[in-house]
């Protein structure tokens, strides 16, 4: 007698998922939010495919990539920031007023501040760390000590960082030779980094980008420290339980993911503009994109150089549809949330597996 | 006399957006979802209110597109979070970044043009010349009608089954399953509500309080309202008492300025004020004594402890 074989499929929860799967879900969570961005131009009147050749055949150019690279910068290192707080369990959404602060005190020591020349840079890039540090502090010693909710409090203090930088270049800091534009004088060549000729890469920066990612990478998985941040992610009990001191390994994590906010701000006031201008020309939410780096690197602080650097690429597609098409700057957010959004989605059925027979 | 009624009248006047998207979010949290995207559908309920009045001449029609529009972005929110039982704070701020570029696509031909239809401002015969709480009658329909919906809404949470269902579906979602509540309807209505009212709170913003189209002129309104949302407990009627409070603070920021105070730092106060706020409370001894949500942003499945 034959037994004649019955398909049977079964759907059964998936224990772990390896590194290869994780990265395929990523790269199908990216295809996912390019489908759903360009559903919303299609709705909005715009030819989506026309919309994405122009991105893609102008970005790989060399122009183009030179852009990525300048772009990349500022969002890998408050990416690595975010990181650190995101693995200690504090939702930091204040990279943005944390970069901007940075910027402010790298224009205080590169405008203001009498010093013998050839520390100029360095102190400007040092001040401007403490400053996005302790833009970070104020929200977490709220969180520990009158149990404020650090997403709320966050993303007020972003709001409270732009104020004060258009306060700073309309006010006080505006330049005497700028012809009534909100900009402040431009620094002196001693407060600026060197950048790679013909492009606006502010290669120390880079190199220091690249680095921090390194280092966070082994603060995170290879010492005492990072693992007690990971445990503080379990929350305070867990913590408690465990001997690992709760508060102070918070604060450790968030002056970090502000410092590094921080200095990103220096790059692009140092490295870019070489001026401090309004909030909203020296940032265009890199602090926000960074919280799509962090997720879409996996929290890991290797992983976020390749999903920055597709960030970097968005905003640069940004620049030249926004130029071309005539779309507002704020279209690009439409990518960044749907990119998220299809992480999580993606995410969620992967924690299943379909067999078959 | 009259200055202090005619500033109450502007306090409540700003205030309303705040309350609509506040009430909304209460409802969400209440049934133990967080939704962080509220700035989001703000703003894209802000577009398509003024998008649609635009077209179509008619106010109905673009506050109650603004409705769906916020029904709709909210509608992600609840697969994301409630069906697929992901991240909320991420999915939220994720919704939060798609509202703000959908909103800035919609309105991207509309910077400068003006409405010819908008709210107008209704004094109600003899009681809007009382002084002081004359205030609270001269007011446009949609500002009379949150001080309707404030009530309603307190009503259905603490006198109603269906109030103690959304309750307990957020405090304590295994108990509610065992008596036979509906966890995910309960929380795709809640969330749903929520999205209405954001949608209805932008809606507000470019049909009435200042009908025109800014790019972002939300400008943090929806991440106040979910402070407000915490600072109220969770309680309708406290919502409407600390959004005049906030308002109370944009009416100061225009009333400073020509005192020679600078724009971008008095642009800060909402901000400070909110956070201050916040640190004040200190939200767990409240949380004791009055009871948030105890799921609040805890995805429920059966299988799973």
């Amino acid at each position: 007698m034959k037994i004649k074989w019955v398909p049977c499929i079964k759907v059964e929860r998936r224990e772990e998922q390896s590194l290869l799967v994780r990265i395929v879900f990523r790269i199908l969570a990216v295809i996912l939010s390019f489908l759903f961005s360009a559903v919303i131009f299609a709705v909005s009147g715009i030819d989506p495919w026309y919309a994405y050749m122009l991105i893609f055949t102008r970005s790989f150019t060399y122009t183009g990539l030179t852009e990525i690279a300048t772009k990349l910068i500022p969002i890998l290192i408050c990416t690595v920031g975010l990181t650190v707080a995101f693995k200690t369990g504090i939702w930091n959404i204040g990279a943005e007023g944390q970069l901007l602060l940075g910027a402010v005190g790298a224009t205080w020591i590169a405008l203001f501040v009498n010093i013998y020349e050839p520390l100029r840079l360095p102190v400007a890039l040092m001040v401007g760390m403490v400053f996005g540090a302790l833009w970070a502090l104020i929200p977490i010693l709220l969180k520990i000590k009158l149990n404020v909710n650090e997403i709320v409090s966050t993303l007020m203090m972003n709001y409270i960082a732009s104020g004060i930088v258009d306060y700073l270049v309309y006010g006080p800091w505006r330049g005497a030779r700028e012809w009534g534009f909100p900009y402040t004088d431009k620094f002196p060549a001693t407060a600026c980094f060197p950048i790679i000729p013909g492009t606006r890469i502010h290669w120390p920066t880079l190199l220091l980008g690249i680095l921090s990612s390194i280092t966070v990478y082994i603060l995170l998985s290879k010492t005492t420290l990072g693992f007690e941040m990971r445990v503080c992610s379990q929350g305070k009990k867990v913590a408690d339980y465990l001997g690992v001191p709760y508060s102070s390994r918070l604060i450790i994590a968030m002056v970090i993911s502000g410092g590094l906010a921080g200095l990103a701000g220096v790059g692009e006031v140092c490295g870019v503009h070489r001026r401090l201008r309004y909030a909203s020309s020296i940032s265009s939410g890199y602090g926000y994109t960074a919280i799509i780096g962090a997720w879409l690197g996996g929290l890991n602080p290797i992983g976020s150089i390749p999903s920055t650097f597709l960030l970097a690429f968005l905003l640069t597609g940004r620049d030249i549809i926004q130029v071309s098409l005539g779309l507002p700057f704020a279209t690009s957010n439409i990518f960044n949330g749907s990119i998220l959004l299809s992480i999580l989605i993606v995410e969620a059925l992967g924690r299943y597996r379909v067999k078959v027979g | 006399m009259e200055y202090i009624t005619e500033f109450i009248s502007m306090m409540i006047n700003a205030s309303t957006s705040i309350l609509l998207a506040a009430l909304g979010e209460i409802y969400a949290e209440r049934s133990g979802v967080l939704n962080l995207g509220v700035e989001g559908m703000m703003a894209v309920g802000a577009a398509v209110a003024f998008y649609t009045t635009l077209s179509t001449g008619s106010l109905i029609i673009g506050l109650l597109s603004a409705c769906i529009s916020g029904i709709l972005l909210s509608l992600i929110h609840g697969f994301v979070s409630i069906t697929m039982r992901s991240n909320q704070v991420i999915s939220g701020l994720a919704l939060s970044m798609v509202g703000l570029g959908i909103s800035s696509l919609i309105g991207r031909n509309l910077v400068g043009t003006p409405l010819r239809s908008s709210l107008r401002t209704i004094n109600i015969a003899m009681l809007s010349d009382i002084p002081i709480i004359g205030a609270f009658f001269r007011q446009n329909a949609l500002t009379f009608f949150s001080y309707i919906l404030t009530a309603i809404l307190w009503y259905i949470l603490f006198k109603t089954k269906i109030g103690i269902a959304i309750r307990m579906v957020g405090d304590n979602p295994r108990s509610a399953d065992s008596l036979g509540i509906n966890i995910h309807l309960v929380r795709y209505g809640c969330t749903l509500l929520g999205g209405a009212l954001a949608g209805l709170a932008g809606a507000y913003l470019s049909v009435a309080y200042t009908p025109t189209w800014i790019e972002g002129m939300t400008a943090g309104q929806g991440w106040i309202a979910l402070a407000l949302t915490v600072f109220s407990a969770w309680n309708p009627s406290y919502a409407l008492i600390g959004s005049y409070l906030f308002g109370g603070i944009r009416i100061l920021q225009f009333r400073l300025q020509p005192l020679g105070f600078s724009p971008p730092l008095l642009s800060t106060l909402p901000y400070i004020f909110t956070i201050v706020a916040l640190a004040l409370l200190n939200i767990e001894r409240i949380r004791r004594r009055i009871g948030a949500p105890r799921s609040l942003g805890k995805p429920y499945h059966r299988e799973e402890i």
